[in-house]
């Protein structure tokens, strides 16, 4: 369990944290945001290392964050804890569900019935009058245990609550991928009968993955939920799946790592783009994409394989 | 009774619709299988060029007729250009990949082209009404029609039809039924499969256009308009099987009459309806009603 590359991320989530208190609050907020959003991605690289694309992972970040609202709203419930065990449970339940059919589908075919699902859920939502139809609500700011920071307070907690939850699935999701379960992805996605001629269930396997990213998809919806302050059916919205696939991809599904540092690239690339080139925004993600896809197939994951692979000793590459 | 009635012709009017946008999407993915998401932007370039046009043609007071005609002309001609630079500038480099991959390819085109049009004709919102105010109305009963609907409904027929003669009499739609068949194969027969990709990929370009134009004088032609309809095609070409033209006015019909139904009936549910209407299709023929079943390859 305490290998070399669990402990660089601790180091490095601690560094995070800590630099945090030198970071100026808009900073900080953007930093939860990405942090909360790369759990999503996390699941979506489970799925990636397994073929699979699902254009509506929106639906499981949609139910986390809708839960947390929800919960907030009309149980009175506001500690951070309950509320994201809540989100991620509520997702993993409708992941299970839906995994029933979705499990049996892949490539293009699995990306459409999971855009169908997310858009099933944006219907409803956008209709439901008494969830705020398309303007959605907001919601309360989380307590911890009893603490109840305001203002800046409450952005700094939020950040290391989001930087806890993601040490913590980072370590889980590390110790899934070297299972057995975790390293028949790659099988699955290069032969699928092959590996069904070996006496495992296909099914059964991708059902799982799928319930797993659908909880980190979650947990992820739900933090984004207490961050925000805000739900609205567009998280359910195909371009938001289309905004995760998109980090996926520049992530690369190389390692667990990759996750958090696409993500974090993403916000900054956004935010960037959006203060220097505010007309031009989705044009210079629609280009970095491109140049991704094209020039950096196995995403920036793949520039440290790469320049660890120019050394001349043949170590065993680590990989979360 | 009344209702029935209405429920029938909304639900073919907006199957016309569907239709439209759905014929390029399912032309360009039986051939090349290319899912392609830029095709929201083609639908979105051929509203604004509609609208461009119908400012430029009214505007000098030339007769009434005619400016339909220039508007689609010019959003078909919008959509040859912007078909041949995105085959050749882009989809090209991508061919041979996974299809996931390339379906990210249009989705980044789609992203960048989102902007292009805030570039070529700003943020603001246009309307090109005429047409469909000098098509009139007709009264059936107690029922009024729009002559529109009507036009869109004969126009959306009369293109399945001419799909129809075109790949099953033509010369280029045999060849483009063998491409579609086995690519491999047909290159093999001497078909040159290059220029089969670019003029398909052309001809879907400009059909996502033209139903981008027909739709115009009904819309607000604003921001995002291309955004919607992408799911939509996605919708009815999943219903229909991905890939088939017959299956794409299939999809449009249920498609259509299921929401046109829940717009008279159940209001709430207009927008669910579809996308539960695709999701119940696929449980039970995962691949669409009108798809080939695939081989598996070990």
């Amino acid at each position: 369990m305490l290998s070399r590359a669990n402990l660089i991320g601790a180091v490095l989530f601690l560094a995070a944290g800590i630099i945090g208190f030198f970071l100026p609050p808009w900073l900080v907020s953007l930093l939860t945001i990405a942090f909360a959003n790369a759990l999503v991605v996390l699941g979506l690289i489970i799925l990636w290392r397994a073929g699979l694309v699902p254009f509506g992972q929106a639906l499981y970040y949609c139910s986390g964050a809708y839960t947390v609202a929800l919960l907030a709203r009309w149980a009175g419930v506001s500690d951070a804890f309950v509320l994201l065990i809540a989100g991620g449970l509520v997702a993993g339940i409708v992941a299970f569900l839906t995994g029933f059919l979705l499990a049996r589908y892949r490539e293009i075919f699995f990306a459409m019935l999971s855009l169908a699902m997310s858009m099933i859920l944006y219907g409803v939502l956008v209709k439901t009058e008494t969830l705020g139809s398309t303007d959605g609500f907001g919601v309360d700011p989380p307590h911890f245990l009893g603490y109840a920071p305001h203002g800046d307070a409450l952005g700094f907690a939020l950040y290391w609550f989001v930087l806890v939850v993601c040490a913590i699935s980072a370590l889980v999701i590390g110790v899934y991928f070297k299972s057995v379960a975790g390293a028949l992805a790659v099988p699955i996605r290069d032969n699928e009968i092959r590996v069904e001629f070996l006496g495992i269930s296909v099914t059964r396997l991708i059902h799982m993955k799928l319930v797993i990213a659908g909880t980190l998809a979650g947990v992820g919806g739900a933090l984004a939920a207490m961050t925000i302050g805000h739900v609205d059916p567009n998280m359910s919205y195909w371009t938001t799946s289309g905004g995760f696939v998109f980090v996926t991809i520049l992530a690369g599904a190389g390692s667990v790592a990759a996750a958090f540092v696409g993500s974090l690239v993403f916000e900054i690339v956004r935010s960037f783009a959006f203060a220097v080139l505010p007309g031009f925004w989705q044009m210079t993600l629609g280009i970095v994409l491109l140049l991704t896809i094209l020039f950096l197939p196995e995403g920036l994951g793949s520039l440290a394989t790469r320049f660890r692979r120019r050394k001349p000793d043949t170590k065993p590459v680590a990989t979360s | 009774m009344l209702t029935a009635f209405a429920i029938l012709t909304d639900g073919l009017a907006y199957a016309a619709y569907l239709f439209m946008v759905a014929v390029g999407l399912t032309l360009i993915f039986g051939v090349m299988k290319i899912l392609n998401v830029a095709h929201g932007s083609f639908y979105a370039f051929g509203a604004y060029g509609a609208a461009m046009a119908a400012g430029i043609y009214y505007d000098r007071g030339l007769p009434e007729a005619g400016g339909f005609l220039f508007m689609i002309l010019l959003a078909m001609a919008i959509g040859l250009v912007l078909g041949l630079i995105l085959e050749r500038g882009v989809l090209r480099f991508v061919y041979g990949r996974d299809e996931v991959i390339v379906v990210l390819v249009t989705y980044a085109v789609f992203l960048i082209l989102e902007d292009v049009i805030v570039f070529i004709w700003g943020p603001q919102s246009y309307a090109a009404y005429q047409p469909m105010v000098w098509a009139g109305n007709v009264e059936i009963g107690e029922l009024v029609l729009s002559n529109y609907d009507i036009l869109l409904v004969a126009i959306s027929a009369g293109l399945a039809l001419f799909a129809y003669w075109a790949l099953k009499f033509t010369r280029y739609g045999r060849l483009l039924t063998v491409v579609i068949f086995d690519r491999e194969t047909a290159a093999a027969f001497g078909i040159n499969v290059t220029v089969v990709y670019t003029v398909t990929f052309i001809i879907g370009a400009m059909l996502g256009a033209l139903g981008g134009a027909m739709m115009a004088p009904k819309i607000s032609i604003t921001l995002g308009i291309g955004v919607e309809v992408i799911v939509l095609a996605f919708a009815v070409v999943a219903v229909g099987g991905m890939g088939s033209i017959e299956g794409a006015l299939v999809g449009a019909l249920i498609v259509g009459i299921c929401r046109a139904a829940a717009v008279h009936l159940m209001p709430q549910i207009e927008l669910f309806v579809i996308y539960a209407v695709m999701a119940l299709v696929l449980v039970f023929r995962p691949y669409g009603l009108f798809t080939r079943a695939q081989p598996r390859k070990i």
